[in-house]
C-alpha cells in the first residue's frame, strides 16, 4: 500500500498529482473546487477557483490559477506535461455555494453560481465531460481528491461525508 | 501590484482608530447586553493574503458561527462578527438564559437570537463609524451561518480577488472579563473605500 502523500491546493492555487497521492483543498464556500483526472494514467488536478473571469481582473501580474477562464487551461497543460492524455479527462466539482442569503443584487453576491457557471463553460469550451458535481447550497465544503480510484471526497459542517 | 501595499503607517493607524472606536462602541454595547465588562483587544490592521485570512480564526476549516452584513454608502465593505461555539453558548445563556438545546446545531430561536447580537453590534460599530467620519454607511440585514472559517470568510475577500491575492483587514477581539470571549469583528473596506475613509477623516491622499 503506498503511503498516502496529500498535495495541498491553497485558495486561488491548482496543483497536479500522481501515484497515489490525494488532492486537498479546504474551505470552499463561493470558490469552485474543480478536478480533472486522466484514469490510464492517474494524473490528476485541481484548482480553486476564486473569480469566473480574468476579465474583471484589476491587477497587473494576474494569478492565473484564481480565474476559472485562465486556470483550467493552465491546469490542463501542466497535466499534459506530466504524462496526461487531455483527450480522456474526465472533471468532477464542488463549491460554488451561495454562503449567505441576500436580497442584494450587488453582483459579487452571487459570485458562486457565476464561478460553477464559467467552470462549466470552460469544460464545454475543452471537451471534458462532467461526471459528478457537489456544487450550489449555502454551505461550505473540504475536498479531497484520490488520484488511484478518481474518487472526489467532500466533507461539510452540516451535510457530512460525500463522494461523487 | 496591490496598492494597497503602499499604505504607510500614519494611514494604518488612522484604520487601527476606526477600528477602536467602532468595535469600542461595540463593546460597550455588548457589555450592556450582557451586564458584564466586556473588554476588547488593541485592533490589528494588516493586508494578509487570503491564505492566512482564516488562521486568525483557527484557520480553514474551524467551525465559527459569522454574523454577516454586508455594509452599504459611501464606504461599503463587508463586516463580520465570527465567535466560536463555545462562546456562542455562553453568550445565549448569559444573554437570554438560553440553555443551549444539544451539543450540535442550533434552534431557530438561538440563530435568531445569535443574528440580533451581531446585528446590534454591527449597528454600534458602523454608526460610531458613521459619526467619526460623517460618512452614511447601512448595513444590510445580517446573514448567520455556522460552517468552515474558511469558507465564510473568503465570501467577504471577493471585491479584493480582482486584484490581488491579499485583503485588508481591521480585526478586534473581545474579551469578557477573566473568560475569553473570543469573538472577532472584521471589518472588510472595498478596496475603493479607503480612499473615502481616508479624506473623510482629512488624511491627505497622494
Amino acid at each position: 500500500m503506498m503511503h498516502e502523500n496529500v498535495v495541498k491546493v491553497g485558495m486561488a492555487d491548482l496543483n497536479i498529482a500522481s501515484n497515489g497521492a490525494i488532492l486537498k483543498t479546504t474551505g470552499l464556500g463561493s470558490c469552485v473546487g474543480l478536478t480533472l483526472f486522466d484514469e490510464r494514467t492517474k494524473v490528476a488536478g485541481m484548482v480553486h477557483v476564486m473569480l469566473p473571469s480574468s476579465d474583471i481582473a484589476r491587477e497587473a501580474s494576474i494569478n492565473i490559477a484564481k480565474y476559472a477562464d485562465t486556470s483550467i487551461p493552465h491546469l490542463i497543460n501542466l497535466m499534459k506535461q506530466a504524462g496526461a492524455e487531455p483527450r480522456r479527462f474526465v472533471a468532477k466539482m464542488a463549491g460554488g455555494a451561495q454562503m449567505f442569503a441576500f436580497n442584494s443584487n450587488h453582483d459579487s453576491m452571487r459570485i458562486g453560481p457565476r464561478n460553477v457557471e464559467s467552470c462549466k463553460e470552460m469544460l464545454k469550451k475543452y471537451a471534458i465531460p462532467l461526471l459528478a458535481e457537489d456544487t450550489g447550497a449555502n454551505y461550505g465544503r473540504t475536498i479531497e481528491f484520490d488520484s488511484v480510484s478518481g474518487m472526489l471526497t467532500i466533507r461539510s459542517v452540516q451535510q457530512g461525508v460525500k463522494e461523487i | 501590484m496591490n496598492p494597497l501595499h503602499k499604505l504607510e503607517a500614519f494611514k494604518l493607524d488612522v484604520l487601527k482608530e476606526v477600528g477602536n472606536i467602532g468595535a469600542g462602541n461595540a463593546a460597550t454595547a455588548l457589555s450592556r447586553l450582557l451586564d458584564k465588562p466586556v473588554d476588547m483587544n488593541v485592533p490589528t490592521v494588516s493586508l494578509i493574503p487570503f491564505e492566512q485570512v482564516a488562521d486568525r480564526v483557527g484557520g480553514f476549516e474551524q467551525v465559527v458561527i459569522a454574523v454577516f452584513l454586508r455594509v452599504e454608502g459611501d464606504a461599503p465593505g463587508n463586516m463580520f462578527f465570527l465567535i466560536e461555539e463555545d462562546s456562542a453558548r455562553k453568550l445565549l445563556r448569559g444573554l437570554l438564559s438560553m440553555e443551549t438545546t444539544s451539543e450540535d446545531g442550533y434552534s431557530e430561536m438561538e440563530f435568531s437570537a445569535l443574528a440580533e447580537i451581531g446585528n446590534i453590534l454591527a449597528g454600534s460599530y458602523l454608526s460610531s463609524l458613521a459619526d467619526f467620519t460623517q460618512l452614511y454607511l447601512s448595513p444590510t440585514v445580517p446573514a448567520i451561518s455556522v460552517d468552515m472559517a474558511g469558507a465564510i470568510l473568503s465570501y467577504g475577500l471577493v471585491q479584493y480577488g480582482e486584484m490581488g491575492d491579499s485583503a485588508l483587514l481591521i480585526d478586534t477581539t473581545f474579551l469578557e472579563g477573566k473568560e475569553e470571549l473570543a469573538g472577532h469583528f472584521f471589518l472588510i473596506p472595498d478596496p475603493e473605500s479607503f480612499g473615502k475613509i481616508f479624506s473623510a477623516l482629512g488624511v491627505p491622499n497622494e
